[in-house]
């Protein structure tokens, strides 16, 4: 039964595994139909013109010098013979390979308009200028009724530029009092902790306003948090220029109590039973007041130890600013925390 | 019998037979003046490299005087705000090897900052109903960091004049970045004012005067 085409190995009734190692170095006996080259002419002629000729089935010479090429090049030539003379350069190659590009990246083009389209959060910025001064002094101002849910904002543009504005006053404050961060920057640690403080007491409670049965969604959470940072805000900013302490406490309890006390009274109004109530109104009051107590001690310390250490020894003044002070401005205390007080702003290395 | 089934099924896949090829290849080819007007590829690279040049200087100039004008949105690059921001970044960079401990900015702690905050803003415009394009306002907040890039170059020759009245150096320090600032919204607000809903206008301007405020503490801070 010799193919009429007159192909050189003749039997086509036998079967051989075509992974398997061919002895035959120059020509394949299986053809593999799915690889033809159509543009190329008949496979069978190229095999037949295929360098050092056909041999018969199981040729032992033929094995034996296949074991003497090197493994590499062997490899590499039998695979473009088993796939078709032009392998996957050829067009049905090209076709598969070009079907499979256009697939991934219509699967990708829509991925991409599902999950990054940044319109999807057009509707939290729908807001004017006039709501969003509103509602920043109504952060002021707890509601008392709460037999009837508080009306909450579902809205992110005042809480994200609430946070920027706190990391912008970190940064200010850090850097008055001269905090040194070993690892990592002063610009991340500020990030860090406002964002970081926005979305993960949200998330904390949330998660506990789930357990408790609240009605509130995370956006109102991620909204009412936000605008009650405009409290803490303030009393930074003022707090980090004018270093009073009995100040502090005063603005701690009026710009950090009321935005609490307010949002307590929202949360409380949207929670049913005491139980419940007692236990988010008392989670949220005390991240939030504890918050702005740590962000004020833990970048002012610094600037009140140098203050009382000058006070009692004023002689002592750091090196690296002995030289930047002038003789005369040395001499008295006052005139001297005022020099190193500039001096800090402007150096941000202290000792 | 076997080996004719196989043959005629062999048959059916024309690889001898001449598939004529049916249909109708048209090549638009363009205009020889057009061509010209549309590719660049075959200019001089010093032809390219003045255009551009000129272009991004342009622009520079239109900040410097800043009138609302539509050229800074219409060809917007992106030439002048990376090499602003590559040139404020090498001049706030840290010179000691432990910097990095006592606060100073690396490289690319302020390359980073600059252009995540002008992403920030954009986007912050885009969502709030802006009509400009994600790059186009892009390359109005790079070129309006011009003003404080001059402002980090006074301040480093205030630096020149070395342990004389440094408090008094301090302050024109201050000063000089503290206009430049003023100068950097002023000019980004101009340019990018047009596009917002009226109503909407100081909710725009609020980011911008941030990521400029966020710019000029890093180099009032910085410069010492």
């Amino acid at each position: 039964m010799a193919d009429p085409r007159g192909h050189p190995n003749g039997d086509w009734t036998s079967y051989r595994d075509p992974t398997a190692q061919s002895p035959h170095f120059g020509s394949s006996s299986i053809v593999d139909m799915e690889n033809m080259d159509d543009t190329s002419g008949s496979s069978f002629e190229d095999i037949a013109e295929a360098p050092g000729g056909t041999t018969a089935l199981g040729d032992v010479n033929g094995d034996e010098r296949r074991a003497g090429k090197t493994g590499q090049d062997d490899a590499v030539e039998e695979d473009e013979e088993f796939l078709g003379i032009k392998g996957l350069k050829g067009q049905l190659g090209k076709q598969v390979a070009g079907q499979v590009w256009e697939a991934g990246r219509q699967q990708a083009a829509r991925a991409f308009s599902l999950y990054a389209n940044i319109d999807l959060l057009r509707p939290y910025f729908d807001v004017e200028t006039v709501q969003v001064r509103k509602r920043l002094l109504e952060s002021f101002v707890p509601q008392r009724n709460m037999k009837v849910p508080q009306k909450l904002p579902r809205e992110l543009y005042g809480p994200l530029m609430l946070v920027f504005t706190m990391v912008a006053i970190l940064l200010q404050g850090m850097k008055t009092s001269g905090t040194i961060v070993s690892q990592g920057t002063l610009m991340g640690t500020a990030i860090g902790t406002c964002f970081g403080y926005w979305l993960g007491v949200s998330s904390l409670m949330y998660f506990l306003s789930y357990i408790c049965n609240s009605k509130i969604t995370m956006v109102q959470m991620l909204s009412m948090l936000g605008y009650g940072m405009f409290g803490p805000c303030l009393v930074l900013f003022i707090t980090y220029n004018i270093h009073l302490h009995s100040l502090f406490y005063v603005l701690w309890l009026l710009g950090g109590g009321l935005p609490t006390l307010r949002m307590v009274c929202a949360l409380s109004s949207r929670t049913t039973g005491q139980r419940q109530r007692l236990v988010l109104c008392c989670t949220l009051a005390s991240l939030h007041l504890l918050f702005l107590l740590y962000l004020h001690f833990a970048y002012h310390r610094v600037i009140e130890e140098l203050l009382v250490t000058l006070e009692e020894q004023p002689a002592i003044i750091p090196r690296q600013q002995r030289e930047l002070v002038p003789p005369a401005v040395a001499t008295s205390p006052a005139s001297l925390r005022i020099a190193t007080m500039s001096l800090i702003r402007s150096s941000p290395i202290i000792l | 019998m076997a080996a004719n089934e196989f043959s005629a099924e062999f048959t059916d896949v024309s690889v001898h037979e001449n598939v004529p090829v049916e249909g109708n290849i048209r090549i638009s080819v363009p205009l020889a003046g057009e061509d010209e007007d549309m590719s660049t590829l075959d200019e001089p690279v010093k032809e390219t490299f003045m255009r551009d040049l000129k272009a991004v200087g342009k622009k520079f100039v239109h900040v410097l005087y800043p009138k609302n004008n539509d050229e800074l949105l219409r060809d917007w690059d992106l030439w002048g705000p990376l090499i602003l921001c590559v040139f404020l970044a090498m001049m706030l960079q840290g010179k000691n090897a432990d910097s990095a401990s006592h606060g100073i900015p690396q490289f690319a702690e302020v390359f980073v900052t600059v252009w995540f905050g002008a992403i920030v803003v954009t986007f912050n415009s885009h969502l709030l109903g802006g009509t400009i394009s994600f790059f186009q306002s892009l390359c109005v907040l790079g070129y309006c960091v011009m003003p404080l890039s001059v402002a980090l170059l006074l301040c480093h020759v205030t630096l020149l004049g070395k342990g004389s009245l440094p408090l008094a150096m301090f302050i024109v320090r201050f000063i000089c970045v503290a206009l430049a600032f003023a100068w950097a919204t002023f000019a980004s607000t101009t340019f990018l004012g047009s596009s917002q809903p009226p109503n909407r206008k100081a909710l725009a301007v609020y980011p911008i005067f941030l990521f400029y405020f966020v710019i000029s503490w890093m180099i009032i801070t910085n410069v010492t």
